[in-house]
């Protein structure tokens, strides 16, 4: 059987931000192969979006050898960004312009024609349950309401690696389950797809893999099966380990670190 | 959902840097339309300084108010063509720390594309500047002595000096970060521009300070400007006052060549 792709590669990832006291990646691997979704969890600060901010080449790395899409993102920075998709921690989005307005201008750099572009992000708004809210000016919608305008701006197009930072926080749980089956489906078509996320339960969901971050080093990594094994036998407790319970051992317990 | 999903690997990219640059500069003028005020006060502020200056200075410098509307009028609107830097820095400065940038820098359309279109859509307002202050100096005497095919040559020279102007203020908004960093740099846009023959005649300045006006890009603009309209030839005391047109031109594309690519550079190291 052949190999299957890996569209996410890092290897000994460091950056050391001018003036800060410690690194805030401090030799970082992450491998994700097509059609996966991986996880990286990790408390505030632990160097998540820091990652993710080298990964889709808006950061460069101090030291580290980085391939995504199979590109490598020092020499060809261009190939990585037409490869990927990235959902930022925060909506990215203009905010003097309505959301209508945000997505027939990206789709427009996507290099379609005013007509299509126009067409496409009507589309895109109904689809994603925001037609009514399409023609507000983004710095008057609500929390979760540009969260939701800033996914569907990322999904004008449909990447082959896709780069998605807290997609959740302060989406309502019906729209949570919407982007979850969304992201779901991409990755079954074949997208590799790295999540940060502050939610156990939705990495517990969603995730083929995880790793854990802690102060810029991976303190675990593994399937989540693996991972909920590392917790032991369940002794008193009648119920299987959540991710949870594995993420709050490692933070308690260790330095030990396992590999796949 | 899957309805509108376009396929795997439809990405980005295969348009050329005109064309989204032409995109880019559209997303400013929609700014515009949201914020009219902007234009208003980007408008007003050019004449304002016209009549003041011609009014107020007139008398003192000239003998007349009339006689020096015809001499300051060519330097008001090359010293405007600088000051337009002011709304290009500051709106570069407050575009470079807001995650709607990370969008751009993440998507594979060229960083000079980015750039390039911010300062077509100020170039825009410099066309609507010149028309305003040049009715304004219909109004109060001032005539192209010297036939159209000047007076546009004249104009052309205007515009490309608020280009190379621009560049300059897309590398300093970069790098300054954020609107507030700028204020030292707003500080010197006003001696810069005075440091020119725009209001003043440099055969009546100190030598050293006269050649030091003169080799500013704003004079060589205005100089040129003035033989432009009026076809008379314009004294000076240095190689960059008798030969202003070369000069311009030359000084214009150094701008240009310097700061496009210092520009660039600095957007694709943004949040380092
Ligand atoms: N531009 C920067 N300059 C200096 N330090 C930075 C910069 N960006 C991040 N850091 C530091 O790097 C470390 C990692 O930050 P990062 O944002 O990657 O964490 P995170 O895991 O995404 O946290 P959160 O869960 O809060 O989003 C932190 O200590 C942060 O203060
Ligand atoms: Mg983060």
């Amino acid at each position: 059987m052949a190999e299957p792709e890996v569209l996410i590669e890092a290897r000994g990832v460091r950056k050391h931000f001018r003036g800060a006291e410690a690194p805030a990646l401090d030799g970082v691997d992450i491998i994700v192969e097509a059609g996966r979704i991986c996880a990286l969890l990790g408390t505030n600060g632990a160097g998540k979006t820091t990652m993710i901010r080298i990964l889709t080449t808006l950061l460069t790395p101090d030291e580290g050898q980085v391939k995504v899409a199979g590109y490598d993102i020092a020499t060809h920075p261009g190939q990585v960004r037409a490869s990927i998709g990235l959902v930022g921690q925060y909506a990215a989005l203009d905010e003097i312009l309505t959301g209508r307005q945000n997505l027939e201008l990206f789709s427009k750099l996507a290099g379609m024609r005013r007509a299509e572009a126009r067409r496409h992000a009507a589309r895109l708004l109904e689809t994603a349950g925001l037609g009514e809210v399409g023609d507000r000016v983004v710095s008057k919608l609500s929390g979760g309401l540009r969260r939701r305008m800033d996914l569907a701006t990322s999904l004008i197009t449909t990447p082959r690696v896709l780069f998605v930072d807290e997609p959740t926080t302060g989406v309502d749980p019906h729209a949570r389950r919407d982007l979850w089956a969304r992201l779901r489906e991409m990755a079954d078509q074949g997208v590799a797809i790295l999540l940060t996320t502050q939610y156990l339960e939705e990495a517990d969901a969603l995730a083929d893999d995880v790793v854990i971050l802690k102060a810029g080093s991976v303190i675990a990594r593994g399937t989540t099966a693996d991972l909920k094994q590392l917790v032991g036998e369940p002794k008193w407790e009648l119920r299987e380990p959540t991710l949870e319970d594995v993420y709050l051992h490692l933070h308690a317990t260790s330095e030990e670190v396992i590999s796949r | 959902m899957s309805a509108t999903t376009p396929p795997i690997g439809t990405t980005f990219g295969s348009t050329s840097l005109f064309r989204e640059a032409l995109v880019i500069a559209g997303r400013t003028l929609l700014h515009w339309r949201a914020q009219p005020g902007l234009i208003a006060v980007n408008l007003l502020f050019p004449v304002m300084i016209l009549l003041m200056m011609g009014g107020l200075f007139g008398g003192a410098v000239a003998g007349s108010t009339g006689d020096y509307f015809v001499y300051v009028l060519p330097g008001v609107l090359a010293l405007n063509m600088m000051f337009g830097i002011e709304a290009t820095m500051t709106a570069l400065a407050s575009d470079a720390n807001k995650t709607v940038t990370d969008r751009f820098r993440s998507l594979p359309i060229s960083g000079g594309a980015v750039l390039l279109g911010r300062v077509l859509a100020d170039l825009l307002t410099s066309v609507v500047e010149l028309v305003a202050l040049s009715c304004a100096g219909f109004l109060l005497g001032w005539r192209w002595e010297n036939g159209i095919l000047p007076a546009l040559a004249a104009y052309a020279l205007l515009l490309t000096l608020r280009f190379s102007m621009l560049w300059l203020g897309v590398f300093i908004g970069i790098r300054a970060g954020k609107p507030e960093a700028l204020m030292g740099v707003q500080i010197l846009v006003w001696p810069i521009g005075f440091l020119s023959t725009v209001f003043i005649d440099p055969r009546t300045m100190p030598t050293f300070l006269g050649w030091i006006a003169e080799l500013n890009p704003i004079s060589a603009v205005a100089t040129s400007a003035r033989e432009l309209f009026s076809g008379r030839q314009i004294e000076g005391v240095s190689w960059a006052a008798t030969h202003a047109l070369p000069y311009a031109l030359i000084s214009q594309a150094v701008l240009v060549a310097v700061f496009a690519a210092l520009g660039v550079r600095a957007y694709r190291r943004l949040g380092q």
